[in-house]
């Protein structure tokens, strides 16, 4: 089916520094159509998006955009005001809203002429009903958007697009915030709008929603396309191929029989300052030879229990035993000793002190460790040679041992966290959202790593958002929803959407 | 009881408003720059600044209005210095609001002494008169308290009212407090991050220098060392007591105005048996008193003293 072409991308090229971002893309969306982008971190998907919308200015390469009458202009780059004016909106991973505004403000913020005695929004009122109305897109006009949800802020986000007359909208991971079900909805307002004309590009990392909701695939690699192609005619292994540039291992679960329980929680309530800081009477065990995986949505109170499970925070009432000891003393140096190995939501700020190094950043848990210290002292030597062999077993590279952990890429500080993870072979592992963020490479690694601690004998408490990654590694599913956990019992992805939703499965 | 009768004095009350009326200039200057994410510790210097700007004005002869625009102007070049220097070039606030308090109090002294190399005693002005408005004056009570202000006190009084307005009924007041909350919704919308702080600032120094001249042109009629006294970080800590706010703003000032009479009342009548300095303390004790209750739960501007560049996201 040929289509008016809208856009198009001449091979836009850009670097910082030494490293080449973008390399002569081309890229053509047409009238009406999902274009989904795909790579791993660090292709460049981001960096070419920001060029187009004229946040980053190209080195090289043109832009040419279509008016309303479907002739092609140039577009001038490095100037956002101008990508605007041709009808190009864009919804930022990390929302570009103020918290302190109601969601209409935020939407008239800069379409207002400024220097005026007052407002009247009466008109801007109506037009957004209108758009509301057409595609679905909902949201509550008068609230702060601090108060909304995620969800709703992005709908905001996407009004403030459409408010603006956008005829192209780019949406960088839409999905990496939504519960299964606002993700579904959202593309179901997405194919709305393109029915009314509108051409959408989104980038994702999640394949099942590229194969499911878009037309076309366009694919990068180190700052080139490396491969275009109808959606009809792609399945996930030859995406996947494509993207890491050749065949991802499969991450295989073996079968075993579940140990004796290594945590367990009775009754467990912490009171947070906010409800996402807060369990209201939580339930679980993890045995040995298990990963179990705590799915939900982020702020639910994933937070209190990886706080709790590190021994940052104790509980208010109910105990938590590991292995057959009830603990009293909540105290992080006592849980690394109880046999808690810790994998952190936040790598780069509780996971390794950035201005430490890495060898220091790789003994920091084990000071007492007469290995690593004698009488007080610090045995360099002795230290340089775990870094150096951890470096090599866990495949952690970057500027050296000496180098501080800052240095590191977000794939190995992750690396460097397993290695001091897994080293003292801890009985219980905490893995709190260990793949967020990392490429498909580092990803299969920490979930290879967590399987093979699984098959020496460690539980595994798995908080993810990643529904794909709960359903792969877990033994056993548990999903948290306002601070409570329940027992899945299923594996069927709506089926849990629903109970982190807040909706009795 | 004498000490509650200060309460019932006319003279307490229109003193309480009088020492208000600056730190209402200086709340209010230092409160659009923070809700446009920038921290303004030049307050102190371009009080001075302004103090000594308008009072130099109309001693050269300029009319005492032209002296309070002399002042503003003078805010306005401290503030935009500080501008320059904390926006596109995204230094610390502190350092450079520090910096400037130093360049203007030093500067303002150094012109002071250059232009009156031979005063013994500082040359005095005619400064702002009480503003008598017939039948209102009248009224018992709160006629002879706001009608014993000047000119200068229903300008700040008539100003809260106008940041107000603006920060909250018209598009430029909604595009600064969104650039003091979330620059990169500023920087999509197509608006000047740049433009709209650099602008808040300059704005909201000028307003701070009049809070300055208030002291040399109506509280007083002349300029002295040391005269501004710590007010201008008095107006800082009210900006947090009044959580951004222009309302509270004025409420916070007018406490502040009214702890100060009072103790300067209640030492006439117990000065026998406490030392002074106990009374001079004593406002600048509850105000931290004050903070330490209110800041610990204060709703800061989230991109407060956080530099932004463009094409950094």
């Amino acid at each position: 089916m040929k289509k008016d072409l809208v856009l198009s991308l001449n091979k836009l090229s850009k670097r910082f520094g030494k490293v080449i971002a973008n390399d002569a893309v081309s890229i053509e969306l047409h009238r009406g159509e999902v274009l989904a982008l795909l790579g791993e971190n660090g292709a460049g998907k981001t960096t070419l998006m920001n060029m187009l919308f004229g946040h980053y200015l190209p080195d090289s390469g043109s832009v040419e955009v279509a008016d309303s009458s479907g002739n092609m202009h140039p577009l001038p780059l490095g100037n956002p005001q101008a990508a605007l004016a041709a009808g190009i909106g864009m919804v930022h991973q990390h929302f570009a809203l103020a918290e302190n505004l109601t969601a209409l403000d935020n939407i008239l913020l800069g379409s207002e002429k400024l220097f005026s005695l007052g407002r009247n929004t009466s008109a801007a009122r109506a037009k957004i009903n209108g758009i509301m109305e057409r595609t679905g897109l909902t949201a509550p006009l008068d609230e702060l958007v601090g108060r909304l949800s995620v969800g709703e802020r992005q709908r905001v986000e996407l009004l403030k697009a459409l408010y603006r007359d956008a005829r192209i909208l780019v949406l960088d991971e839409p999905t990496a915030v939504l519960t299964p079900q606002e993700a579904d909805a959202l593309f179901k307002n997405i194919g709305a709008m393109t029915k009314e004309g509108l051409s959408v590009i989104f980038i994702s990392h999640k394949l099942r929603e590229v194969l499911a909701f878009s037309h076309r695939i366009a694919v990068l690699r180190h700052g080139k396309k490396v491969g275009e192609m109808e959606t009809a005619k792609a399945d996930q292994r030859s995406i996947a191929r494509m993207m890491v540039g050749e065949d991802s291992p499969v991450t295989k679960r073996e079968k075993l029989d579940p140990g004796k329980p290594v945590l367990h929680l009775n009754a467990v309530r912490v009171t947070g300052k906010s409800a996402r800081n807060s369990l209201h009477g939580v339930d679980l065990t993890v045995n040995a030879h298990e990963i179990v995986g705590i799915a939900g949505v982020s702020g639910n109170g994933q937070n209190a229990l990886a706080m709790l499970v590190s021994g940052l925070v104790s509980p208010d009432e109910g105990e938590l035993s590991v292995e057959d000891n009830i603990i009293t003393r909540f105290n992080p140096a006592a849980f690394i000793k109880a046999g808690i190995g810790r994998i952190p939501e936040d790598r780069h700020h509780h996971g390794v002190v950035g201005a430490m190094s890495v060898a220091e950043n790789l003994v920091i848990e084990r000071l007492d460790d007469t290995e690593v210290q004698n009488r007080g002292f610090l045995r360099s030597g002795a230290i340089g040679a775990i870094a150096e062999k951890l470096s090599k077993n866990y495949d952690v590279r970057g500027p050296g041992a000496e180098a501080p952990a800052r240095l590191l890429s977000g794939g190995n500080i992750q690396k460097l966290i397993l290695a001091r993870v897994f080293e003292c072979a801890p009985k219980l592992i905490l893995a709190n959202q260990p793949t967020r963020g990392l490429d498909l490479g580092a990803a299969n690694e920490v979930s290879r790593r967590l399987l093979e601690a699984r098959g020496r004998g460690a539980g595994v408490l798995l908080i993810s958002e990643d529904l794909d990654e709960i359903l792969a590694l877990s033994d056993r599913v548990m999903v948290i929803h306002d601070g409570r956990i329940n027992a899945a019992n299923t594996t069927d992805r709506q089926a849990i959407g629903m109970m982190m939703a807040g909706e009795a499965a | 009881m004498e000490a509650l009768e200060i309460f019932l004095n006319v003279n307490f009350w229109a003193a309480s408003l009088r020492i208000a009326s600056p730190l209402i200039f200086g709340v209010l200057g230092a409160l659009i720059c923070e809700r446009a994410g920038v921290l303004n510790l030049g307050i102190e210097g371009i009080f001075v600044a302004g103090a000594m700007a308008g009072w130099m004005a109309v001693w050269l002869g300029a009319g005492l209005w032209g002296g309070v625009a002399v002042a503003a102007f003078a805010g306005a070049f401290f503030g935009l210095i500080h501008a320059i220097l904390t926006i596109p070039l995204g230094l610390s606030q502190h350092v450079s609001g520090l910096g400037v308090t130093m360049l203007a109090t030093s500067a303002s002294y150094f012109t002071y002494r250059t232009a009156l190399p031979d005063v013994s005693s500082p040359p005095r002005i005619v400064p702002f008169q009480p503003l008598d408005i017939p039948i209102l004056s009248d009224l018992p009570f709160l006629g002879p308290v706001l009608f014993q202000q000047t000119a200068m006190t229903w300008l700040a009084i008539i100003l809260v009212g106008v940041v107000w307005w603006v920060l909250n009924r018209t598009p430029l007041g909604l595009a600064v407090r969104a650039v003091g909350d979330n620059p990169d919704a500023v920087d999509a919308q197509g608006l000047s991050v740049y433009g709209l702080r650099i602008g808040a600032v300059v704005v909201g120094s000028s307003l701070m220098a009049l809070g300055g001249a208030f002291l040399t042109m109506s509280a007083f009629d002349a300029f002295f060392f040391g005269m501004i006294n710590g007010r201008g970080w008095i107006a800082i800590a009210l900006v947090i007591f009044a959580s951004w706010r222009p309302g509270k703003a004025l409420l916070g000032a007018l406490l502040f105005g009214a702890f100060d009479a009072f103790q300067v009342r209640l030492q006439t009548q117990v000065g026998a048996f406490v030392p002074s300095q106990i009374f001079l303390m004593a406002p600048y004790v509850l105000s931290i008193i004050a903070l330490v209750l209110l800041a610990r739960g204060a709703d800061y501007p989230r991109a407060l003293l956080k530099p932004w560049f463009k094409g950094q996201r």
